[in-house]
């Protein structure tokens, strides 16, 4: 059992380099079960590119990503053999693309987007399956009446909310969000929120959120990470960073915020 | 009366990058102390950072220097240094904090957003709701607006909300900041109740009160920030 004192992931100096240039360089932090980290920062600041590293999608030039599995303990997810990363990654980990489309498969149900998930790790029972999938429609609000319907029928809300469904039924521990409200309209956005933050707390799941939103950042992350120039120039929680910034850099983004 | 938290030779001052990167000093050697069943005003003009002073208490702002040391579950920590997940844990269970703003996710609805830290804590969602339900109805918010957001409330109704979210739980430690200032004469009678029932159940409060009457009624002593301004004994 892991205790909750004991991070879920550990990131050491991670470091991407794209020939010359900088992706992310020499980025280390811990993440603890139920802690969420949000990463903000400008376009090109290297925040996609460390979520990238992070979760297994491109290997880093340096360092090291060691994450808490639920058998074999503590591994390193690139000594992992293939078939134990994309174990990692279909089940205890998921991913929430900034685009639903990038997250969903367009061409089968809604329904079967949620069970595909189920079936990679073993299931078999259509029954469970289906009712499984009915029961994560209607926490993320769907109304079960959809659950035969393809998602290209769905708004771009709708869809963002099938994607975390999809994601969210293999009871991951970790989730990795990529401007998650990014495309959605300010009240659609509201209604996202309020939902991951549900979920958040009632799953204890932790989360690394990538956002240029400093309003999401705030009503979700519990620390913050200011990322300029590949590098992260400000970490800590959140609030503090936000009200009491010290970096030049993160007191330009602070400032720039336009009040209500 | 025992020590609940206790501000050690504290510094704060600002430096504005953005500003041709100019420092200005607020405070130094910032000497405070808390404990149990004290409810201690903080005084002074308007700007001469009660509030900043307060939001330091609250590890919302940086020291520069000094420490704050808090009694969380049985130890000192200093808040100056904890870790931010340390800090979330005393501010969760020691550490109560009532701000002039109501910040919370549009659409949810005011009963959930009271009960919120006593859930936070582990109580049980039916008892949450309920004590949520009886400060609301204390403090007179209508019924018929808890199930709404509080963002399309008045100013003096999510003020209210405000205060009943910090007073759900009973933290060992209170920093109300103006917890009455924009309440009529009823609602802050209740609001002074919630004060006194909170310091007979030994809670160590710190607070800015506008009104004279306020502090008054309430306080047990009055600590005056402007002493410690940077330049105030020169």
């Amino acid at each position: 059992m892991t205790q909750m004192n004991e991070p879920l992931l550990r990131v050491d100096n991670l470091t991407m380099m794209y020939g010359d240039r900088v992706g992310c360089k020499d980025v280390s932090f811990e993440l603890r079960p139920g802690e969420v980290l949000g990463i903000v920062g400008e376009s090109g600041s290297g925040k996609s590119t460390l979520l990238r590293s992070i979760s297994a999608q491109q290997e880093p030039t340096k360092g090291t990503v060691e994450y808490q599995t639920r058998i074999d303990g503590v591994r390193d997810v690139y000594q992992m053999s293939e078939a134990q990363r994309r174990l990692l990654m279909r089940t205890d980990w998921a991913f929430v693309h900034q685009n639903p489309r990038d997250g969903l498969r367009m061409n089968v149900s809604a329904g079967a987007n949620i069970g595909e998930r189920l079936m990679a790790i073993g299931d078999r029972h259509y029954g469970n399956i289906r009712s499984n999938a009915d029961n994560w429609l209607c926490k993320v609000e769907i109304a079960s009446e959809r659950l035969d319907d393809l998602p290209s029928t769905f708004s771009g809300g709708m869809q963002q909310r099938l994607q975390i469904a999809r994601n969210l039924v293999t009871s991951p521990r970790l989730v990795f969000m990529d401007e998650p409200t990014g495309g959605l309209d300010v009240s659609v956005q509201a209604r996202l929120l309020d939902l991951l933050r549900g979920l958040v707390h009632d799953l204890n799941l932790a989360v690394i959120i990538v956002t240029h939103d400093l309003a999401v950042a705030r009503l979700l992350s519990h620390r913050l990470m200011v990322m300029q120039q590949g590098k992260v120039i400000e970490h800590g929680l959140t609030d503090q960073v936000l009200d009491d910034p010290q970096h030049p850099y993160t007191q330009l983004l602070v400032s720039s915020i336009l009040q209500n | 009366m025992s020590e609940m938290l206790h501000a050690q030779n504290v510094a704060k001052s600002f430096t504005l990058h953005t500003q041709g990167s100019v420092t200005i000093p607020v405070f130094e050697g910032v000497e405070f102390m808390l404990s149990t069943g004290e409810c201690i005003a903080l005084t002074g003009e308007s700007g001469s950072g009660k509030s900043t002073f307060m939001r330091m208490l609250y590890a919302n702002y940086t020291c520069s220097q000094g420490a704050i040391k808090v009694f969380h579950d049985g130890d000192w920590l200093d808040i100056t240094t904890a870790s931010p997940h340390s800090i979330l844990e005393i501010r969760k269970r020691t550490l109560g904090y009532v701000s002039q703003f109501l910040r919370v996710i549009p659409r949810v609805p005011t009963l959930d957003i009271v009960a919120e830290p006593l859930v936070a804590l582990g109580t049980d969602r039916k008892t949450a709701t309920d004590k949520a339900r009886d400060l609301l109805t204390r403090l007179r918010i209508p019924e018929r607006l808890w199930q709404l957001s509080p963002l399309t409330f008045s100013g003096g109704e999510q003020q209210r909300v405000n205060i009943a979210r910090g007073f759900i739980a009973d933290y060992p430690i209170m920093l109300l900041d103006e917890p009455t200032a924009s309440l009529d004469a009823q609602n802050r009678a209740t609001v002074l109740a919630l004060i006194e029932e909170a310091k007979s159940r030994g809670a160590a409060i710190a607070g800015i009160f506008h009104d004279h009457e306020t502090r008054d009624a309430v306080c047990t002593g009055s600590f005056d920030v402007t002493s410690f301004k940077v330049g105030a004994n020169d």
